[in-house]
């Protein structure tokens, strides 16, 4: 766990938190470099009462947040990326690289892992950790030839029947020129379309952004699964807020307006389940974090791969064709 | 997404029209019968789904279904104290339409076909879940009677009103486009200008074979949020039909005098010539429009019959 000293890496409502967790340390580690003035009694007597005050705390405001406030949390510069679960809820992870076609962008990682007693592919957006590899990574935007390995890698595991773990995290695909020669609306969809037809069960989860079709181009599935504070939108609140608000400083209301959060796509039917995050956030537990979304994928997983393949492609249809109320003019609501 | 950008300029009321690209000015009725082609510079104006079922389809051949689908406001989304429901409302007395797409079954030279095309002046052509489904009803229909699949495209993106549901609308579009092309199915889409975002990014681009209209506008990101994104200036025709072609993105540009005659020699040449008994209007006979068939005996090809037979 990060050190609680630096402030600076806190959103705003999250610094009374981090203050008591600075106090916290303070008389901790007081306790140990000076045991002659701290008796263990009295560093329990100091923070016990604060770790109450600060759980109540997280509870109270996290209880609060706005949906801008949740886009915050899933941008959050401490926020675990895929890397880190990769690390933490899989096992023995072997990278895959390249579209064989033209190069290996590192905004999507492919690999060869296990999940508890299971072989999976891991397909995830990777936006790096340091400046270097941020760069390297675009900073989780990828280009047509993410997608074409992404599909690649897919069609690899759909071939000796290993199912599919996709893991969510990026703003969109990348919108730049050489993305646009190299056709990356083509890529994108024709990952979308092959997905559909995968014959191995396919999980997708987002961990934190879920930016549009850069987010949709590895993530149509069996099941979507979104962490509690992750969000998944069909625009940025502040591309949304520059359309139809003129003002990118509206991306609160933007934010809002969309229904980008955890809990509303699982009432709008977007998702089929929110996996529940540490109090105040899986930045404050990486490692705890990893461990419940790997007991989260592998009991879809277990699910998922009961079922013939058949039955497996008919519900994946069936659940596409769902998504999504309208009504026919005599107003009879109908799915 | 991007779609108010697109928002074309007003016509002068009346029977005079100025053309967007060389100012000349066109009588409205010549424009009209040259499929709203400019007479001087070539400029293909942006056409409402009557004016495409008129100079595509065979006369009196089109019969819509799922003309009565209407969205629902599942968000409550207000922008700007503008309610969706009402700006719903407000497209579908401008356009006449109940959402951005227009499904159903018409003839090209006899040939019977699912046909949809997207009303970029419904909120920009852009894809809620209307328009998701509508695409899917298509793909379901074309499969269903073994129809060959035409779609018209016209759209600024997903729509943003209707949240991550209309994102998801690309998956659904696409599910059943995949479920038709592996039953072996043909899909053709026709990109007309603009078509981006969501609509670029699921089925406009994974058909059999992609046409596009010249000059169109065509892309993932639209030019200014590219510009901003990479703060450089975006070469000359970036993202228009020609240059998407040069790139190997599309399969052919097709001038609207062409359309009709390009989709024919398609169909003809993927599904063979059509068969006796198809409907009243054979391949071979022109067409109302006055076009005499331009493309090349068909003997050699396989019947249309003789296609792989459909997994029901």
């Amino acid at each position: 766990m990060a050190s609680a000293h630096d402030l600076k890496d806190w959103l705003d409502f999250e610094k009374p938190i981090a203050e008591i967790d600075q106090k916290i340390t303070e008389i901790e580690k007081l306790a140990t470099t000076a045991p002659a003035a701290l008796k263990p009694q009295e560093v329990l007597a100091e923070v016990g009462p604060l770790k109450n005050l600060r759980d109540k705390l997280i509870r109270k405001i996290f209880s609060e947040l706005t949906p801008w406030d949740r886009v915050r949390l899933a941008r959050h510069p401490r926020r675990p990326h895929a890397t880190d679960y990769i690390e933490h809820a899989f096992t023995g992870f072997l990278e895959l690289h390249g579209d064989r076609c033209y190069g290996d962008d590192q905004a999507i990682s492919c690999g060869l892992a296990a999940l508890g007693p299971r072989r999976v592919l891991v397909v995830a957006h990777r936006k790096g950790k340091t400046t270097k590899e941020r760069v390297a990574a675009n900073f989780g935007c990828a280009h047509p030839e993410g997608y074409r390995k992404a599909l690649l890698k897919m069609r690899l595991a759909e071939k000796f029947g290993v199912p599919i773990v996709t893991l969510i995290d990026t703003q969109g695909a990348f919108p730049g020129i050489g993305a646009e020669e190299r056709g990356q609306a083509g890529a994108i969809a024709k990952s979308i379309q092959e997905m559909a037809t995968l014959r191995v069960p396919v999980v997708s989860v987002v961990i934190g952004e879920g930016g549009s079709g850069g987010a949709l181009g590895i993530g149509v599935a069996d099941k979507l699964l979104i962490l509690e504070h992750a969000y998944y939108s069909v625009i940025s609140p502040e591309g949304c807020a520059a359309i139809l608000w003129k003002d990118a400083e509206k991306k609160g209301e933007a934010a809002k307006a969309l229904r980008l959060t955890a809990p509303d796509l699982l009432e709008l039917g977007v998702v089929d389940g929110v996996i529940e995050e540490p109090p105040g956030g899986a930045h404050r537990d990486p490692v705890g974090m990893a461990a419940t979304l790997r007991t989260a994928l592998l009991s879809q997983l277990d699910a998922l791969s009961a079922l013939p393949v058949v039955e497996l492609l008919e519900r994946r249809y069936a659940k596409y064709r769902a998504i999504g109320k309208f009504r026919w003019s005599a107003a009879t609501a109908e799915t | 997404m991007g779609w108010m950008r697109f928002r074309k300029k007003e016509m002068p009321e009346g029977l005079w029209t100025k053309c967007d690209v060389c100012e000349e000015m066109l009588f409205q009725k010549e424009l009209l019968e040259a499929r709203k082609v400019c007479k001087k510079c070539g400029h293909h104006f942006r056409m409402s789904v009557a004016e495409r079922i008129d100079s595509l389809l065979d006369p009196e051949s089109f019969r819509e279904v799922a003309a009565d689908l209407e969205a629902i406001d599942a968000l409550g989304f207000v922008s700007k104290g503008v309610a969706y429901p009402k700006k719903l409302t407000d497209e579908q007395k401008k356009t006449g339409r109940r959402d951005a797409i227009v499904i159903g079954t018409g003839r090209i030279r006899g040939r019977e076909i699912a046909f949809g095309a997207m009303e970029f002046e419904f909120l920009g052509g852009s894809m809620g879940v209307v328009v998701g489904h509508k695409v899917l009803l298509a793909a379901e229909l074309a499969l269903e009677r073994n129809l060959p699949l035409l779609l018209v495209c016209a759209s600024g993106g997903a729509r943003m009103h209707e949240g991550a549901l209309s994102l998801m609308q690309m998956a659904k579009a696409c599910t059943a486009l995949a479920r038709l092309a592996q039953a072996g199915g043909l899909c053709v889409t026709l990109l007309a200008d603009p078509t981006t975002g969501g609509v670029t990014a699921s089925f406009a681009t994974t058909a059999d074979v992609v046409l596009a209209e010249p000059r169109a506008l065509i892309g993932f990101a639209g030019p200014r949020v590219i510009e901003q994104t990479i703060k450089q200036k975006l070469p000359k025709d970036f993202q228009r039909a020609e240059f998407l072609q040069q790139k190997g993105q599309l399969d052919r540009i097709v001038p609207r005098a062409e359309l009709v005659d390009t989709l024919d020699r398609i169909f003809t040449g993927l599904l063979g010539p059509v068969v006796t008994g198809a409907g009243p209007h054979l391949t071979g006979v022109p067409g109302a429009n006055g076009h005499e068939s331009g493309r090349p005996a068909t003997a050699t090809l396989a019947p249309s019959d003789a296609r792989p037979p459909i997994a029901s």
